[in-house]
């Protein structure tokens, strides 16, 4: 104790009588330096390699104000019988890609966390996942496309694959930090495997998984926007078709639409969520 | 306690008869729903392309190997522009997230019923609306380039960085700053040494983070013509030339890898 405080007033004499300075983020000078200086000569680098034609964004600037004041009158109807058919194709794909999604990555999950599964399981599991990961939606899009051709089914099989990625990994990691003792517990009244997974594992991870699932099915549907600019159905063609006809009330109406639906998803995920836990 | 009686033996179960009816409903409506979306999927689908896939697909894999490794020397300009455009979009995000973030934060914002929805509606759109499409947009106004991918990630993470920052911030501990306002600090001073050296680790970790994120998106940005390694693949896929996309496809899957490693033992060196 009394020790503590030598040191303490120690520091302190060689405190006394200065300024009192903010302590550096990054304590070591030469590194802090270091990386400053590297930062601002990699900024001026890249500033100096982006070609921007200033002449063509300040003629761009009128259309862009033409788009910000589309919003204020967008057109639902002129073109509603397309942007019906790409919504209703995008939520069509969004249900079915989380529904098949969530169901192939519970096994996955359960497979990819290392307290229940055994190596060459945890293996596998842990390859696909990293595989889905690392793959943008996008791409696997433009692959499945040019495979089963144009249409709603690349897109789903886009979303299912990416959604087993996402979730079985979050999925694996809290199966991780489970407690054990309450496995334990359910394993020592004799219970089978199933039985096993069912009573001691599933309650501890079933509030956390619905949220996760809840959250998937708000990106799946974020994604699905774009999917069709590739050709794997979905709204997104149809908002391309109208930017390219610079029909930016139509484009406005999509864009508003996207944004009211993800905020209803993320109102009703809220919902779900307080309630399960 | 739910129980059932069986043969004049009480057995304990999970439910109620009428919370398992309940459930039961809920899954027939659900399995309904998944139903009808398989449905109007099968519609679409043209089933003989399906039958016909692993051929298509075997066919694709010969074409694609071996990628052509001497295409490699034409890629160093648009890695360096996909990175340029990751890093600069992220940087601009930041600069602008931070503003949001302090508005749409509880304790800090200036009008709870006034400035806090506009912050909020603002994250959520930017966040909602993804960085492809913003690209679409930004390139028919602004014209095709690496300037409209660096506006397409800027507009695209102020949500995302702006939502965890503001959480960070509602998550600070009120004491410290009770104890700067306390000596009679102004309320800038309040802000620069009672709240931001507590959140500058979360705002570093976003950072890093969306950075990361950032580096995968702007990969194939070039696909609608906004600048970037993807207008290489878009070339190349638009004249089948898979030995030259299988490339591209591995130099993006090594950005991606290392761009997560460095993401990592950034944010290890900050936690």
């Amino acid at each position: 104790m009394s020790g503590a405080i030598g040191t303490g007033s120690g520091e302190l004499e060689a405190l006394l009588g200065r300024r009192w300075r903010k302590p550096a983020f990054i304590a070591n000078p030469l590194l802090r330096w270091g990386l400053g200086i590297g930062f601002v000569a990699y900024l001026i680098a890249a500033v100096l390699t982006i070609p921007v034609d200033w002449g063509r964004v300040y003629e761009g600037l009128d259309r862009g104000w033409q788009f910000v004041t589309a919003f204020a009158h967008p057109d639902f109807l002129s073109r509603g019988g397309d942007i019906w058919e790409g919504l209703l194709e995008s939520i069509v794909m969004t249900v079915a890609a989380s529904v098949v999604g969530i169901a192939i990555s519970i096994p996955i999950g359960l497979g990819a966390a290392r307290n229940i599964a055994p190596l060459p399981v945890y293996l596998v599991c842990r390859a696909i996942i990293a595989i889905s990961r690392a793959l943008q939606e996008i791409i696997v899009a433009i692959l499945l496309v040019a495979i089963f051709g144009f249409g709603p089914l690349a897109g789903f099989l886009t979303l299912s694959f990416a959604t087993i990625g996402f979730l079985s990994k979050l999925l694996a990691e809290e199966i991780e930090a489970m407690d054990r003792s309450q496995a334990e517990a359910v394993r020592a009244t004799g219970a089978k495997w199933m039985q096993w997974i069912n009573y001691g594992v599933q309650p501890q991870v079933i509030p956390r998984l619905v949220g996760l699932s809840m959250y998937r099915v708000d990106i799946n549907f974020r994604e699905s926007a774009i999917l069709g600019l590739v050709g794997a159905g979905g709204i997104g063609a149809t908002l391309n078709t109208a930017f390219d006809r610079y029909e930016y009330d139509t484009a406005a109406a999509i864009l508003i639409l996207i944004i009211a639906i993800v905020m209803g998803l993320e109102y009703l995920s809220g919902v779900i969520r307080a309630r399960v836990q | 306690m739910p129980v059932i009686e069986q043969n004049g033996i009480t057995l304990w179960r999970r439910r109620t008869t009428g919370a398992a009816l309940v459930r039961w409903f809920g899954w027939l409506l659900g399995v309904a729903v998944f139903v009808y979306c398989w449905q109007k999927i099968s519609a679409q689908t043209t089933w003989f392309f399906v039958q016909d896939a692993p051929r298509i697909a075997g066919d694709i894999w010969a074409r694609a190997t071996p990628p052509r490794w001497e295409y490699i020397t034409q890629l160093g300009k648009p890695i360096w522009d996909t990175l340029n455009i990751a890093t600069l979009g992220t940087l601009i995000a930041l600069l602008l997230a931070v503003p949001v973030a302090f508005l749409a934060a509880r304790n800090t914002t200036p009008s709870r019923f006034f400035v806090r929805p506009v912050a909020l509606l603002i994250i959520v759109s930017t966040r909602s609306i993804n960085s492809l499409i913003w690209a679409l947009l930004l390139i028919a106004i602004i014209g095709p380039g690496v300037f409209a991918g660096v506006v397409a990630i800027a507009i695209r993470s102020i949500g995302f960085c702006a939502k965890l920052l503001y959480e960070a911030i509602e998550e600070i501990d009120r004491t410290q700053v009770e104890a700067i306002t306390a000596t009679g600090a102004s309320r800038w001073q309040v802000m620069a040494y009672g709240i931001v050296p507590q959140i500058l680790p979360a705002f570093a970790g976003i950072a890093v983070f969306r950075w990361d994120i950032n580096i995968r998106e702007s990969t194939v940005l070039g696909l609608v013509g906004a600048g970037g390694i993807g207008l290489q693949l878009s070339a190349s896929l638009n004249v089948l030339a898979w030995p030259q996309v299988s490339l591209i496809l591995l130099v993006i899957l090594a950005a991606v890898v290392i761009s997560e490693w460095v993401s990592a033992k950034v944010r290890g060196a900050i936690i």
